[in-house]
């Protein structure tokens, strides 16, 4: 028995046809699509290095069985940036050492990402830290994380009102 | 994980007759069920796979007054709802104080209904689990009890229910809408989750091929909207299931004195605890810490630990029962705090 699937990954429409039902995104991200942005850390949704956007929304992609995501949208660390021009909330990454062994980043990112689009933390570090909690990291970077998720929210803040005044 | 057939109807009556076959599991995100078949703990034969199925996904002010939310609603677009936060803050807090935001995103109503204890000899998949595995023992008795019961359990199952939303859902008598063989029923969530007696492994009144398509608040639910908070003790700030928590509500007379009063505990037994007698203790006193502690201590009245290690949660959850109801009372605030629930971001 096969279980077709349609999905746009990264904004390309694509084509799979799975064999197992037992697949979840994320190894159909990192085994079958050679996608492995998406780190499988503890494989049970407690660490958040599998976090992508489905939809749009952040999830654990480990936790995701692949054959119930089809007509989904995908977007993962390897989609983010244009081009060579990296994403904002990437660009804030770098600029503040949000990390070190840079294990967890990609899920970290992704995540930010989906709690910027969510709207509910501001720059408010409190709410960020509480926002960004499912995401695990191990060597300890989180002072630079918060700082770089509040220059990335506060950036995207400007960028919204620019776009109202522009409008 | 073991192989299974992956099933994805149209409609209702298709789920509900594919649900009806021997060792089937609805799944809706999959975040505790998946996670179950990974470590073994689960392996149903067949899934059938309800995520697409129409009519499940709103959330909808009834003519009464009460407010309906589809079982595939997730947590976070529930919790996030302006109109049912507003309308049900405690909801909305223990929704956003449970799991993490990923977790919530995925995470359903009905699922949250249906999630599975975390008592680690049941998550292990190999120790003796009366729940797991009919009539092989408990594994928890006289062992690690930290997290386990102090109230309704049973000398084959001392585990605890790990929903924070199911909490404040009980206080306000909550009722969740089941489509079956034989058509539709409701159930209150009070009477939902079943305690464990001689038969642990009957975890909830759904019988097979049972689905979740709604849960309801009822009219009266609103009453509480200017006085009700969730309050969530854990080992860490963010992101850990409740040791103890409580859901309180209160309305207050013109005379200042308490009018209802609503009191559900979690974290300690295989259900949400509420007790009529504490809530009763409530009506028509001053709200006042002597009121509370009263009240606190009828909610516990019958408590009994089931382990050295959890004799604790006894007292621990009085004085939370006490803190949740002074801030209830205190008036709901005018937007969550940033940690939901939690002791440490109260303002």
């Amino acid at each position: 028995m096969t279980f077709p699937l349609r999905l746009t990954l990264n904004g390309q429409a694509r084509e799979i046809v799975l064999d197992d039902p037992r697949v979840t995104l994320l190894d159909l991200l990192r085994e079958r699509l050679g996608l492995t942005g998406a780190k499988k850390g503890c494989d049970r949704g407690q660490c958040g290095a599998c976090t992508v956007l489905v939809d749009g929304r952040r999830i654990n992609s480990c936790l995701t069985l692949a054959a119930s995501l089809d007509g989904a949208e995908i977007l993962t660390i390897e989609g983010l940036a244009d081009g060579d021009r990296l994403h904002p909330v990437q660009a804030a990454f770098i600029a503040h050492d949000g990390f070190q062994c840079g294990f967890c980043t990609p899920g970290q990112i992704m995540s930010a990402v989906g709690l910027i689009r969510e709207g509910q933390a501001g720059t408010d570090p409190e709410r960020i830290r509480e926002g960004m909690s499912g995401n695990l990291c191990r060597c300890g970077a989180y002072a630079g994380i918060l700082e770089a998720v509040r220059e990335a929210s506060h950036d995207a803040a400007d960028r919204t009102e620019q776009r109202e005044d522009a409008a | 994980m073991k192989r299974f057939d992956y099933i994805r109807p149209a409609s209702v009556p298709e789920a509900v007759a594919a649900g009806q076959q021997p060792d089937t599991a609805y799944l809706a995100a999959g975040t505790n069920l998946v996670d179950l078949m990974k470590g073994g703990v689960t392996a149903p034969a067949r899934i059938v796979d309800i995520t697409r199925l129409p009519g499940l996904s709103s959330i909808e002010r009834l003519p009464d007054g009460a407010t309906r939310v589809g079982a595939l609603v997730r947590n976070s677009d529930l919790a996030h709802d302006a109109a049912f936060e507003k309308t049900y803050p405690m909801v909305a807090e223990a929704l956003l104080a449970g799991a993490s935001a990923q977790l919530r995103n995925a995470a359903t109503v009905g699922g949250n209904l249906m999630q599975r204890t975390r008592c680690p000899y049941f998550t292990d998949a190999v120790s003796p689990c009366n729940k797991r595995a009919p009539g092989s023992g408990c594994a928890a008795l006289g062992h690690a009890t930290r997290i386990h019961a102090v109230e309704g359990w049973s000398e084959h199952c001392i585990a605890t229910h790990p929903s924070d939303f199911c909490v404040p859902l009980a206080a306000l008598d909550a009722v969740v809408e089941i489509a079956g063989p034989d058509g539709a029923r409701e159930v209150p969530l009070t009477a939902f989750h079943h305690l464990p007696g001689d038969h642990p492994e009957r975890e909830t009144d759904l019988r097979p091929g049972e689905l979740i398509t709604a849960l309801r608040l009822p009219p009266e639910a609103a009453a509480f909207q200017g006085r009700a908070r969730y309050l969530k003790v854990r080992d860490r700030t963010s992101y850990a299931f409740a040791v103890v928590s409580a859901a309180a509500a209160l309305t207050l007379e013109a005379d200042g004195t308490i009018g209802r009063a609503r009191l559900a505990l979690g974290g300690l037994a295989l259900k949400p605890w509420r007790v009529a007698e504490a809530e009763a203790a409530l009506a028509g006193q001053a709200p006042s810490p002597e009121a509370y502690a009263k009240a606190a201590a009828a909610a516990l009245a019958g408590a009994k630990p089931s382990g050295e290690a959890n004799a604790f949660k006894i007292e621990l959850a009085r004085r939370v029962a006490v803190r949740a109801l002074t801030l209830a009372a205190a008036g709901t605030p005018a937007r969550i705090p940033a940690l939901p629930a939690s002791p440490f971001g109260i303002v």
